[in-house]
């Protein structure tokens, strides 16, 4: 301990008030010294309390919360003793916050230069004549493009990445001492999250600033942090190096946890942890993690103390036994036997959000460019096809189509013999139950007003016409399906689990007994332990039901545990397509390394390669290669003409340079500075 | 990610009705509660008033004019001599059952539409909320009366006009309640599952927008109530000799001065119940987790 | 953005339109025409007969639409048929009074209810919210006629203030109408106070939980600066409208207001037009009214855009 402490949180609990009066515990107990200087990552999954730990580090409580014992001191005085004023002089000063989604951080009605002004005139000594000097610098540092035109901006203008940049320069125009960091890359896109981390490390570098960042994805935190705290159910139950906690980790939960994050180098399915997390402030005493730890003893219901050996603290009666035992990761392998019966065929497929008014029919306007174009895919029956591909690349549409609720403008879709590029509407029976789609967020897609039994009910009537006693029994097999008791029948979603709930999603797709299940990001709405099960059930029902999977997903590593085939999209264009492992491991088309290159994996020794900028595009370019304003490689043919396809083997890639040319840049990719603007 | 969220306390083990957990937090509210009871009341008099009411509220005794309240006359007398009290009785009868009449056909009508209209959308709905825009332009009063004017006092007039128009206002509320629901996924998944229009406005618009429908219902009553004894205070609602509050009010206050107990209890009662209505209501949307203030007029 | 605007405009232009079309086809599909109303149960032979060839009632209905539609756009409302006088002397400075009586009561309640509706917002459940949101239910729920006849007990009968009826001529000047017009300005403020201060409180009760403001705090801006430069601005958005809206149907407590206080204005003029069966000025008071409401409507869509750069901008 040679550096002085810039925040301590001593024996600190939080609590709120519940509805029935009752005092809730949100926060147990938490004790956590942080150095000058030093970055720390808060993780854990949602509900264990780590954003409100972070927010109470700025003596923020949300309304009906309160401190009920122990303290926080920033530099030595405890935060819940200063006065309004003086809170209000230290947050957004010497004490900054990045929030997580920046676009509902910033103040919708005002302009980027009056927030910035803000800030500077709060948290700065400057003279107002050096403001906006000051703020193109400040945005200068963030690495934004044009800083002059995006001060005139308003929020809504801006793209998430950049909203953020400008949050972390807001935050920056205080000069903070210390930066807290909320889940500050949690919903950008897996290049644009890459570039964030490294500006925030850059920045660190430069400006010396202690950090502590909250995230649910050890990924980013192994990127970012010098120690790791691994929050379960409002405790810190793990706190140690980055490399201590992540390398070998003490906590049976930790180590569920890092067992259950798919890996771009691993084979097979992650295994899950079993269980849920306990509600909010249900556990009174004993280890929070006992009812879902294999190793628990009768000990571990009375009490669990935080044990600290050198500088690896853990929160476990039988961590001494544990760390002896290899932490090595059992993969699950679930072998589908694909056949080679063809299923789904799309040909030349071409969708447009765009409908021509009569105006620009009689003026002859070009419409504009298709979202979606030039799309080829074939799919064997049992087969797993994953579409890869960032936010508004076309993913989505692509579904909408085969479920025929968006009308393609041209192009072919089949399902077997039988013509599916027609509006569900004038399906046949058979064609509408064939076809099924679970949804990203389990939340959304079931109606929260009825019953579980309800909702599975509404497929075995629509489909088999059943009357209700028949649809009972049928909706509790279903239920044993995918894993749930039937007493779950009579439950409103709103009492379940994420977890619970898109397990009765995919119940209910399966109820029409269907040969091809569109799933749309099924698993990007729940946490990594509950995702690994989720994973593992959807598999397990393929090997049973022989379904087939077009799985969308934006997590790589997801793709890689369970597709066969993989598509890669960008801007609704086909980059590159073929068999997982030659995709992955193969010759990349450039938008594939990208996206390869940005996936963060929870060590700390992995470091993401930047290739390109991540400036977001909003329409793909009228001709020539799709992705040709962003690649790092790009040349005057591929602003002019479209690429051809080129193959290796049942490796497809689409683009101007030749496959040996790819393969070379793949195996030494130069860094492309993102400063150089 | 929000880790404190005051609804997750949902108990799992016993499943309560949607319903009854909404009566359990109605309970907690004070006004909500004297709101409801006031209306009970009013509604439990209105229907037994023929009954309880000690005198015939249509006799006039020019001997007793204008007499104060005592045992004899609780509420006093007003300018023809009638007692007060039998009268503010009956007062409520004919408006209480032409609005709630109004009320229904305007719900039906009005959530019928608004949900149609919300769900098919596009090009449809927007030239016809354009008409229903102009719609709620006309001043709604003078539209009332000119009918009124036209067609004569009866009941099933001013039924048919009341909850035509006050239907309007109601497309709006519900169409917009049902825009919020149309994007969400689960109306999705029953197009993509090749669920008919109907079952989808019926099966899952319709419980997600009733909240909304059944506060947006004791609104439009209070409103309409409110119109209704305007109506009748311009002379053009019920016809005498019928007792109204509106009317009543209309008649006595010329003579506030002298006897403002003739003013005073046909006023009483008639805010009574419109407050009574909105308190329950407020209460009700609260219960249930709504914003009331929101839906527009 | 002047794309927009004039999108705005043309769409009030169909709004009158529709209820131009509205007023007169209602007046044609009932049964009877003017002179039947007029002339209650003399409508019969020649006078009947006599009175349909002076209003051109023989005419087809289109062709008499077309007419009057063009009267209208040339600034002619027609003649009243019991006065036989030009409804545009009738209604000018009728309007006159009732836009004083209006504006006046706009002038007072909007101001006043955005900052109790805030107040009421920051307070939220506290005792200030439970008094502000109390009076406000009571206000917008008890009958104009009735408020209005409480005041009159109290201000001019008990206290002998102000007078209980406008007693001075419509087209006395404005000076001569201030006394007057006092109670039924209180009367017509309080009704709409109570409505606004409703919804900016539930807006800025929304607001103020959001995202942004919370940032705000943590970026240690002051409280009022929060409240006034970051978070009002976007309660006022969903609110504008929902006020539009609710001034317009405020209209018709305007016509009770008047009629209860005997003021000279648009209202009374209109309840004396249906009680003398006058159809020619009620069809151009309804028209008058409905262009009051679309005007509302249209400076809503205007100061939203004004405060809404999502509408202005495109990304």
């Amino acid at each position: 301990m040679n550096k002085p402490m810039i925040l301590e949180v001593k024996d600190f609990s939080l609590g709120y008030t519940a509805a029935n009066n009752e005092l809730v515990s949100v926060l147990r107990n938490v004790s956590l010294d942080i150095e000058a200087g030093e970055a720390i990552g808060l993780v854990g999954e949602s509900g264990c309390g780590k954003s409100t730990l972070a927010l109470a580090m700025m003596a923020f409580l949300r309304s009906g919360s309160q401190v009920q014992n122990g303290q926080i001191r920033y530099h030595g005085s405890n935060l819940f003793e200063k006065t309004e004023k003086q809170l209000g002089k230290l947050r957004g000063g010497k004490i900054g916050l990045i929030p997580q989604n920046a676009g509902q951080s910033l103040t919708p009605t005002m302009k980027i230069h009056a927030q910035l002004a803000e800030a500077l005139r709060l948290h700065s000594d400057l003279p107002r004549s050096t403001w906006h000097q000051r703020s193109l610098e400040l945005l200068k540092q963030v690495r934004l493009p044009a800083p002059d035109a995006m001060l005139q901006r308003y929020p809504h203008q801006l793209s998430g990445g950049q909203q953020q940049r400008v949050a972390i320069a807001m935050a920056l125009a205080g000069s903070p001492d210390l930066l807290v960091l909320d889940e500050p890359t949690t919903g950008l896109d897996v290049t644009t999250q890459a570039h964030i981390l490294e500006l925030l490390c850059n920045l660190r570098q430069e400006l010396g600033m202690t950090m502590v960042f909250v995230s649910h994805d050890l990924g980013a935190v192994a990127r970012i942090s010098d120690r790791i705290a691994v929050m379960y159910a409002g405790e810190i139950i793990e706190l140690g190096s980055c490399a201590d906690v992540l390398r070998t980790p003490a906590h049976p939960y930790t180590r569920g946890l890092l067992n259950s994050i798919p890996r771009l180098d691993a084979e097979g399915l992650p295994p899950s942890l079993p269980g849920y997390p306990p509600k909010v402030g249900s556990v009174k005493q004993g280890c929070a993690f006992a009812p879902r730890c294999t190793h628990a003893t009768e000990q571990c219901q009375q009490d669990a103390a935080l044990v600290a050996e050198n500088s690896h603290a853990v929160r476990c009666h039988r961590s001494g036994d544990l760390r002896r035992e290899s932490a090595s990761i059992n993969v699950i392998q679930l072998p589908v036997k694909p056949t080679l019966e063809p299923l789904l065929n799309i040909e030349e497929l071409q969708i447009s959000y765009h409908k021509a008014g009569l105006l620009d029919q009689w003026r002859n306007i070009e419409p504009p460019v298709a979202t979606v174009d030039e799309i080829n895919l074939q799919l064997n029956k049992g087969e797993t096809l994953a579409l890869v591909g960032e936010s508004g690349s076309g993913k989505s549409t692509i579904m909408k189509a085969i479920s025929g609720i968006q009308a393609p403008r041209k192009g072919q879709i089949e399902l077997g013999n039988e013509d599916l590029s027609i509006a569900v509407e004038k399906r046949s029976n058979q064609l509408k139950r064939n076809v099924q789609m679970i949804f990203q967020n389990p939340d959304a897609s079931l109606n929260p007003r009825h019953t579980v039994c309800e909702i599975l009910q509404q497929p075995l009537k629509l489909y088999f016409g059943l009357n209700h006693e028949s649809c009972r029994q049928r909706a509790a097999e279903l239920l044993e399906l995918v894993r749930l008791a039937p007493h779950y029948l009579d439950r409103m979603p709103g009492q379940l689990s994420g977890g619970e709930k898109q397990r009765v999603a995919i119940a209910r797709c399966f109820a029409g007994d269907p040969d091809l299940i569109l799933c749309d990001e099924v698993t990007s709405a729940l946490d990594v332990s509950v995702q690994a099960a989720v994973l593992k059930l959807l598999k397990e029902l393929q090997q049973q039901k022989g379904v087939t999977y077009l799985f969308i997903a934006h997590d790589l590593a997801v793709v890689k545990a369970i597709a066969d085939q993989v598509a890669v999209l960008y801007q609704g264009r086909l980059c590159q397509i073929g068999p997982v492992d030659e995709v992955f491991n193969g010759v990349h088309h450039p938008y594939t390394s990208a996206l390869l290159n940005a996936v963060l994996a929870p060590d700390p020794e992995h470091q993401p390669k930047l290739s390109g900028d991540d400036a977001s595009e909003q329409h793909p370019p009228a001709q020539g290669c799709a992705y040709q304003r962003r690649c790092p490689q790009a040349d005057q043919t591929c602003s002019e003409q479209s690429p051809p396809w080129r193959n290796d083997g049942n490796n497809r890639i689409r683009c101007h340079h030749d496959l040996l040319e790819l393969t070379l840049r793949n195996n030494s990719p130069e860094l492309i500075e993102v400063a150089n603007f | 990610m929000t880790a404190i969220t005051a609804t997750h306390s949902v108990p799992v083990t016993k499943t309560e009705s949607r319903w009854a957990q909404a009566w359990k937090n109605m309970r907690r509210s004070p006004s909500g509660m004297i709101g409801l009871s006031i209306l009970c009341l009013h509604l439990v008099v209105a229907v037994l008033a023929p009954w309880i009411a000690p005198y015939d509220w249509t006799l006039q005794n020019g001997y007793i004019m204008f007499q104060g309240p005592d045992t004899e006359y609780w509420f006093g007398t007003d300018n023809m001599g009638r007692d007060l009290f039998s009268r503010t009785l009956m007062g409520g009868r004919e408006a209480i059952m032409v609005t709630l009449l109004g009320t229904l056909l305007a719900i039906v009508w009005g959530g019928l539409a608004g949900m149609t209209l919300g769900f098919v959308g596009g090009k449809v709905d927007e030239w016809l909320m354009r008409i229903v825009d102009a719609l709620l332009a006309i001043p709604w009063l003078l539209f009332l009366l000119l009918i009124i004017a036209l067609t004569g006092q009866q009941s099933w007039t001013l039924i048919l006009t009341l909850g035509f128009f006050y239907g309007v206002a109601v497309i709006r509320v519900v169409r917009g309640a049902t825009l919020e629901y149309v994007p969400r996924d689960f109306v999705v998944a029953a197009k993509t599952r090749g669920e008919s229009r109907f079952t989808i406005v019926t099966k899952e618009l319709l419980p997600n927008v009733l909240d909304a429908l059944l506060v947006e219902a004791a609104m439009r009553w209070a409103w309409m109530l409110l119109a209704f004894s305007s109506l009748s205070f311009l002379g053009f609602g019920v016809v005498p000799p019928t007792p109204d509050w509106g009317l009543m009010i209309a008649d006595t206050r010329g003579m506030i001065s002298i006897a403002p107990w003739a003013v005073l209890f046909p006023a009483m009662a008639l805010s009574t119940l419109i407050i009574s209505i909105n308190l329950t209501a407020d209460a009700f949307a609260k219960a249930i987790g709504l914003d009331r203030a929101k839906a527009p007029v | 953005m002047l794309k927009l605007i004039l999108q705005r405009l043309g769409l009030a232009v169909f709004t009158l339109f529709t209820v131009c079309v509205l007023v007169f086809g209602v007046t044609e599909a009932l049964p009877g025409d003017v002179c039947t109303a007029f002339l209650g149960r003399d409508a019969q032979g020649t006078r009947l007969e006599n009175c349909r060839q002076q209003r051109n009632l023989d005419q087809p209905a289109l062709q008499r639409f077309a007419d009057w539609g063009t009267g209208v756009l040339q600034g002619d409302l027609g003649t009243s048929l019991k006065r036989d006088k030009s409804i545009n002397d009738l209604v000018a400075t009728r309007m006159r009074n009732t836009a004083v009586l209006g504006f006046g009561a706009a002038m007072i309640g909007i101001p006043l209810a955005i900052i109790l509706g805030v107040m009421a917002a920051l307070r939220r459940d506290k005792p200030a919210d439970m008094m502000i949101s109390g009076t406000s239910i009571f206000a917008m729920t008890i009958p104009e006629f009735v408020t209005a006849t409480v005041l009159i007990f109290i201000f001019s009968i008990q206290l002998q203030w102000f007078p209980a009826v406008t007693t001075v001529r419509h087209n006395a000047p404005i000076a001569d109408l201030i006394p007057n017009i006092i109670l039924p300005m209180i009367t017509l403020a309080l009704v709409m106070m109570a409505h606004i201060l409703r919804m900016i409180r539930s807006a800025m009760i929304d607001v103020m939980a959001s995202d942004f403001v919370q940032m705000a705090r943590l970026k240690g801006v002051p409280y009022w600066h929060i409240v006034f430069l970051h978070a009002l601005p976007s309660a006022m958005l969903p609110a504008i409208n929902i006020i539009a809206l609710t001034i317009a149907w405020l209209l018709g407590g305007v016509v009770i207001i008047e009629q209860v206080f005997n003021y000279p204005g648009i209202g009374t003029l209109m309840i004396r037009a249906i009680y003398d069966r006058d159809l020619p000025l009620v069809q151009a008071i309804a028209l008058i009214l409905a262009a009051v409401y679309v005007l509302c409507n249209l400076l809503a869509d205007l100061s939203s855009l004004a405060l809404n750069p999502r509408l202005r901008t495109a990304r």
